[in-house]
């Protein structure tokens, strides 16, 4: 009887440690910016839901793809409608792990730098994303940011010759997610 | 000592499972939410007629309608390209809900201004809306010298007024359907025995091939005892919208002549059955004025 009382204990107390590892965000940022001969394009998102587990170092990603905003009502409508197409793939994903997860004290202060490995889907397409970022640790709030380049090309999405010079091959992509503890439920 | 092992396992395997699980589905949002549908029609006019669309909040609309004349013209009007019908138009955006727009046709030389308001948005998700309801009101003024000078002439009898509602629905990514209650009030007509008071329906399909072009058709019926004499005929448009980057061409053939309300609905007398077709095409061109603040 001692010892079920034993397994259930460590149980508990193994599921309890699991979701105090977590941290979240439902209003995560990621911009991204187009710059062509033409025209220079950027929009932002603040509806970015993240989920980071500290203790293995994987997290995810889930980005709405109609809410990112532009300046121009019509370049809305083109990426929406003609690019993205996000009625038909409504969430770009991006599933990764911090490699460098041991060096970082979570119970400390500070900004550390990341490595991190993932696969970003996006259009229905599915690459592999390496890139760097820091993750600034206060006072139990987890900072993450970092920036990388995708060619929309290698995701299935097609420029027209016509407005070639006014949206890149390149896209400048920058997350800036602020995490907080996941309280268990 | 064996059941030390056993919490062991049985802690690696319960937490090994928990870091399986997917992240996201600790906090992912059951209840969707709410969300506008857009892009039921390539533009803001189906071909002659509103359609369910407007324009962003400060976004210009620059729109050149050209029809040709009548394809039963034979050679010697090359098919009707020999003649020329065109409406020059500027419509603009005030909110995501409001748009105004003003219009100059050669025919009658007539001015055409118009308010368009969007009181019920088709959305999904929470509280979602199954269509999308507009508010149309328009009126025209007719340019042309009164017929009879030397009569007593009120510049009221140049003036033509029309009411619309648009009830629409983007059935799917591919297929919009839409119907518009008319009513066309005419301050002046040529006989006494024509109605001042001309009740219509418009209906207006777009079913798109593919991301950039779209077939797109529109009718309107005339009500019995509404109509203006014995040549009158409902219009009849059918044609292709394409996109490129910020234009919007849309190519059709059609029975009216007319490009606004007025006109089409009322003037209309091209018989499809007899060759009485035009090919005309409208070009949209979108400027933004007002650029949403940065972030």
């Amino acid at each position: 009887m001692k010892k079920i009382l034993l397994v259930a204990i460590t149980l508990l107390g193994s599921i309890a440690v699991q979701a105090q590892s977590k941290y979240f965000t439902r209003d995560g940022k990621i911009s991204f910016y187009s710059d062509a001969s033409l025209e220079k394009i950027e929009a932002n998102n603040s509806k970015v839901a993240t989920v980071l587990d500290v203790s293995t170092g994987q997290f995810e990603f889930s980005v709405l793809m109609k809410a990112f905003d532009f300046e121009k009502a019509l370049m809305q409508e083109h990426f929406n409608e003609n690019y993205v197409e996000s009625s038909k793939f409504p969430k770009s994903v991006f599933k990764g792990k911090i490699e460098n997860i041991a060096d970082i004290k979570f119970d400390k202060d500070g900004i550390y730098p990341i490595k991190v490995k993932g696969q970003l889907t996006l259009h229905g397409v599915t690459k592999d994303i390496a890139t760097n970022g820091t993750l600034e640790i206060k006072n139990g709030i987890i900072k993450a940011n970092s920036v990388f380049n995708i060619l929309i090309e290698e995701y299935g999405i097609e420029i027209p010759k016509l407005v070639s010079e006014k949206v890149a091959k390149e896209v400048k992509v920058t997350v800036n997610v602020s995490l907080e503890p996941l309280a268990k439920s | 000592m064996r059941h030390t092992y056993l919490v062991i396992i049985f802690s690696l395997f319960t937490s090994s499972l928990l870091a399986q699980g997917d992240l996201l589905n600790l906090i992912e949002d059951s209840t969707p939410q709410k969300e506008y549908v857009t892009n039921a029609f390539k533009s803001t006019r189906v071909i002659n007629g509103a359609s369910m669309e407007h324009l962003g909040m400060g976004v210009l609309d620059f729109r050149i309608s050209h029809r040709f004349g009548r394809l039963n013209g034979g050679k010697y009007q090359l098919w009707g390209l020999d003649q020329a019908t065109i409406r020059l138009g500027l419509d603009y955006g005030i909110t995501k809900r409001l748009m105004v727009g003003l219009g100059r046709s050669n025919s009658k030389k007539e001015l055409d201004g118009f308010i368009k308001y969007r009181l019920l948005w088709q959305s999904r998700g929470k509280n979602a809306v199954p269509l999308s309801v507009i508010l149309v009101t328009g009126m025209t003024v007719n340019g042309l010298k009164f017929d009879n000078p030397e009569r007593k002439n009120y510049y009221t009898s140049r003036l033509t007024y029309y009411y619309q509602v648009i009830l629409g629905r983007k059935f799917s990514e591919r297929f919009t359907l839409q119907f518009t209650p008319t009513i066309v009030h005419r301050n002046f007509v040529d006989s006494v025995n024509f109605r001042h008071d001309i009740y219509a329906l418009g209906s207006a399909a777009r079913f798109k091939l593919n991301k950039r072009i779209a077939i797109v058709a529109e009718h309107f019926y005339v009500f019995p005892g509404s109509s203006i004499d014995k040549n009158y005929t409902n219009s009849f448009s059918i044609g292709f919208d394409i996109e490129t980057g910020g234009h919007v061409f849309q190519l059709h053939f059609t029975n009216s002549l007319g490009m606004n309300e007025r006109a089409f609905i009322t003037d209309t007398d091209g018989k499809w059955d007899k060759g009485d077709i035009q090919f005309g095409f409208n070009i949209s061109r979108v400027f933004t004025i007002v650029n949403k603040n940065r972030n």
